[in-house]
């Protein structure tokens, strides 16, 4: 009982982690129908973004306090907002109105450019840091196992709630995030109406890319490594959160995302450690076979 | 459905002002801009200016400032490397201000006349024969170096997956991300039939195209209701799932370490062995032991593997088969109107595709002698999937060009390591942007009344799962 608390807890700070990323997989696909394969590597880069700004504090002898992570966060966010921008400007805006299979070619070209530009510019050598956020508090302790949250893990709960919260009012409140809700229903419409289409799907891979950074401060800070090869797995993994939760639905995005982290930590606590990403497939696979609309997806209609 | 192919240019605004492209590779082939109300040339600065504003934005934390493990304990320093940076924002200044002052100064592009066209199609039914050619007689050819067969070995294999590949992509317009999968099971199927039951090549050949069309069944099952993306991902995650397994069923692929000692194909039982003893081909026809032999006879052997998927692709297009494919490539609620049998056709394609990927499988074992899950990666279904793509969807010339190109270019820069990834992507990227319908961007249909035609690449479907 005890342990299986705690591998919430775990599977709960894992799950905002791929929530995170799978709200930037799941508005692109809502507003361009494309599957951004870089997006993974988005995340990658905001990891690193967040390696090299705490080192630079640390070297400067700022220390590594509540500030410094926020001013890390902060600093992340807005470098990698513009790898995101940049990489819908290069290699998806010449393409839109393309056949459906160029921009899915140039996406998989782009993840393969911003891997290896990492590893050509920072090594191919795992980067670890000393651990930010120590400590933790034990909640219980039952029969000889002690159930405890990390300040960590609860940092991430919080960060995560907190951005999502901004975000949600972002995109129901603002009149850009109604501008990126009508591109999603009928972009030609909305381009009709006056809206900036373009505009609107720049600042949607923006945001995309600034909540992945946030992702990726967070592993980084949880695992305290990163490697130049982590965005492809862990882009799959919250594609298939994406796509579990419904993809174009934002709530669903985070539910899937949720999920995703509980199945992974619990198929690993209780069956086995390698077969843990056969575990997250499988569930992509029959969710899209069983349920090709997700838990909060709308069904789409076909028309002829 | 075909016929939606609308100019991108129209509808929606565009705004190709102001918003600068952070690239080297933005060169956007679109309709020169507006009359300027700015002098040109300040403007394209302008524009170059912020071009490098975003390049430095994006280079200075990861190209400037490079973290290395400390040598004196576990921490990571920083080494600074401004004049990197430097260069590359020039880059960046320079390629955009020579793409803004050549979007302006060019003339204006007319569409591609239909002499043209006739003109492209003529050197294109003139290529394909010098190719084969070449490929035929390249073994032979003086200057043939044994690294040049290795290389004309490798672009064939991708030359054969390519077409396999493109029987479900290009044909049946099935997306598929995992076609690496149905290599993996023809490479091992051949491994682990030839070291555990000591089968020869050529009975295991067969075998191995079975077990990986039999796969390709089972995986086409379930997904036989999703549609493009969905079956994009879904094919990706069952490479993924089969890689991973192959990894961790250590007893019987023997894990990470994979393979090894694998059997070499017989040339009509007489082996290529070095020294040359009794029974072996040099000494059968009287030559001098060569490992060259051995070279040239699986440079042949792949070649008519390859050349064999390409008779049976071509000759399925002709027939009921492959025009259901095609079919259910443009429209697949007209097929089911027209009483096609859309499963087994999807099933087919499935299985046919992943036959081609089980033989070359099974060569790519037999000429490695040693394989492991390493090979089989998302990548090299992403590698293969864009020669489909880069080559023009359905078009069998394209996919050899384009495996010729890739792969040759890819070896090419082999000096360069790490880099070559890099300008791997970037191509792909760039290829895309420029020729969004693949290097050789006209198709003949397969069926026609009366003079065969060339058809633009944008009048076919693309399939929609």
């Amino acid at each position: 009982m005890a342990y299986a608390l705690q591998q919430l807890i775990n599977g709960v700070a894992l799950g905002m982690i791929y929530g995170l990323i799978a709200v930037g997989y799941t508005m692109v696909y809502g507003i361009i129908g494309m599957i951004n394969f870089a997006h993974g590597d988005i995340f990658m880069v905001g990891a690193f973004v967040s390696l090299i700004s705490f080192v630079l504090l640390t070297t400067g002898g700022w220390g590594a306090g509540p500030g410094a992570i926020l001013l890390v966060l902060l600093v992340s966010m807005a470098v990698t907002a513009l790898y995101g921008w940049s990489v819908e400007r290069v290699a998806y805006r010449p393409l839109r109105g393309s056949f459906r299979l160029a921009p899915l070619i140039s996406a998989i070209g782009m993840s393969i450019v911003l891997q290896n530009y990492v590893q050509v510019a920072q090594g191919a050598r795992a980067k670890p840091i000393e651990s930010v956020v120590t400590g933790s508090v034990e909640l219980w302790h039952g029969n000889g196992f002690a159930v405890s949250i990390s300040t960590m893990q609860a940092l991430i709960v919080v960060v995560t709630l907190a951005v999502l919260a901004i975000f949600t009012w972002l995109v129901t409140k603002t009149s850009l995030g109604r501008a990126m809700r009508a591109c999603e229903q009928d972009r030609k419409m909305a381009g009709l109406l006056g809206i900036d289409t373009d505009r609107t799907i720049s600042i949607t891979f923006v945001i995309g890319a600034a909540l992945a950074a946030v992702a990726g401060t967070m592993y980084l800070l949880r695992y305290g490594v990163v490697h130049f090869s982590d965005g492809f797995l862990v882009g799959v993994k919250a594609f298939t959160a994406a796509v579990f939760g419904g993809i174009g639905s934002l709530p669903g995005a985070v539910l899937g995302g949720l999920l995703i982290g509980l199945i992974e930590t619990f198929w690993s606590a209780y069956f086995s450690v390698q077969y843990k990403d056969v575990a997250t497939f499988v569930i992509l696979v029959i969710t899209l076979v069983f349920m090709p609309t997700g838990l909060l997806g709308r069904a789409e209609v076909e028309k002829v | 459905m075909s016929g939606a192919a609308i100019p991108h240019e129209g509808g929606v605004p565009h705004n190709d002002d102001g918003v600068p492209d952070p690239g080297e590779m933005g060169g956007i082939p679109r309709q020169a801009a507006p009359p300027a109300p700015r002098p040109p040339l300040s403007h394209a600065l302008r524009d170059a200016g912020i071009a490098a504003l975003v390049a430095a934005g994006l280079f200075v934390p990861l190209v400037g400032l490079r973290t290395d493990v400390a040598s004196s304990g576990g921490g990571l320093i920083i080494r600074t490397r401004w004049a990197d940076v430097a260069i590359l924002v020039a880059l960046v200044f320079g390629g955009r201000l020579l793409l803004n002052l050549w979007e302006t100064l060019r003339p204006e592009r007319r569409p591609r006349s239909a002499r043209n066209t006739a003109l492209l199609l003529r050197v294109g039914t003139w290529v394909a024969p010098a190719l084969l050619i070449f490929a035929l007689t390249f073994p032979a050819l003086p200057g043939t170096t044994r690294y040049g067969l290795d290389l004309g070995i490798l672009v064939l294999t991708y030359v054969m997956l390519g077409w396999g590949l493109n029987i479900v992509v290009g044909l049946a317009g099935l997306l598929d991300l995992g076609y690496v999968a149905f290599y993996a099971v023809g490479a091992y199927s051949y491994a682990l039939l030839s070291t555990g039951f000591g089968w020869s090549f050529w009975v295991c050949l067969p075998l191995a195209g079975i077990l990986a069309a039999f796969w390709g069944v089972l995986l086409g099952f379930p997904v036989l209701r999703l549609r493009g993306d969905y079956l994009a991902i879904v094919t990706l995650a069952f490479g993924e799932i089969i890689r991973i397994v192959l990894i961790n069923w250590v007893s019987l692929t023997g894990g990470p370490n994979g393979v090894s000692g694998i059997p070499r194909p017989s040339f009509f039982g007489l082996s290529f062995s070095a020294g040359g003893g009794p029974g072996s081909f040099s000494d059968f026809f009287g030559l001098e032991p060569s490992p060259t032999h051995r070279v040239v006879f699986l440079y042949y052997l792949i070649l008519a593997l390859a050349l064999l998927t390409n008779w049976v692709t071509l000759r399925l297009r002709r027939q009921p088969l492959g025009r259901a494919w095609e079919a259910l490539r443009e429209d697949e609620i007209a097929c089911r109107a027209l009483g096609i049998n859309v499963t087994n056709t999807k099933l087919t394609a499935f299985a046919i595709g992943a036959m081609f990927g089980g033989f070359a499988g099974a060569f790519f074992a037999t000429r490695q002698a040693f394989i492991s899950p390493e090979s089989f990666t998302f990548i090299e279904s992403a590698i293969i999937l864009a020669i489909v793509v880069l080559g023009g969807l359905g078009s069998q010339l394209g996919v050899a060009l384009a495996a010729l190109v890739m792969i040759g270019g890819f070896e090419a820069f082999r000096d360069l390591e790490e880099w070559r990834m890099l300008v791997f992507g970037g191509a792909m990227v760039v290829i895309m942007v420029w020729r969004p319908r693949g290097l050789v961007s006209t198709r003949t249909p397969s069926i026609s009344l009366g003079k065969r035609k060339a058809i633009s690449g944008d009048l076919v479907g693309e399939g929609h799962g």
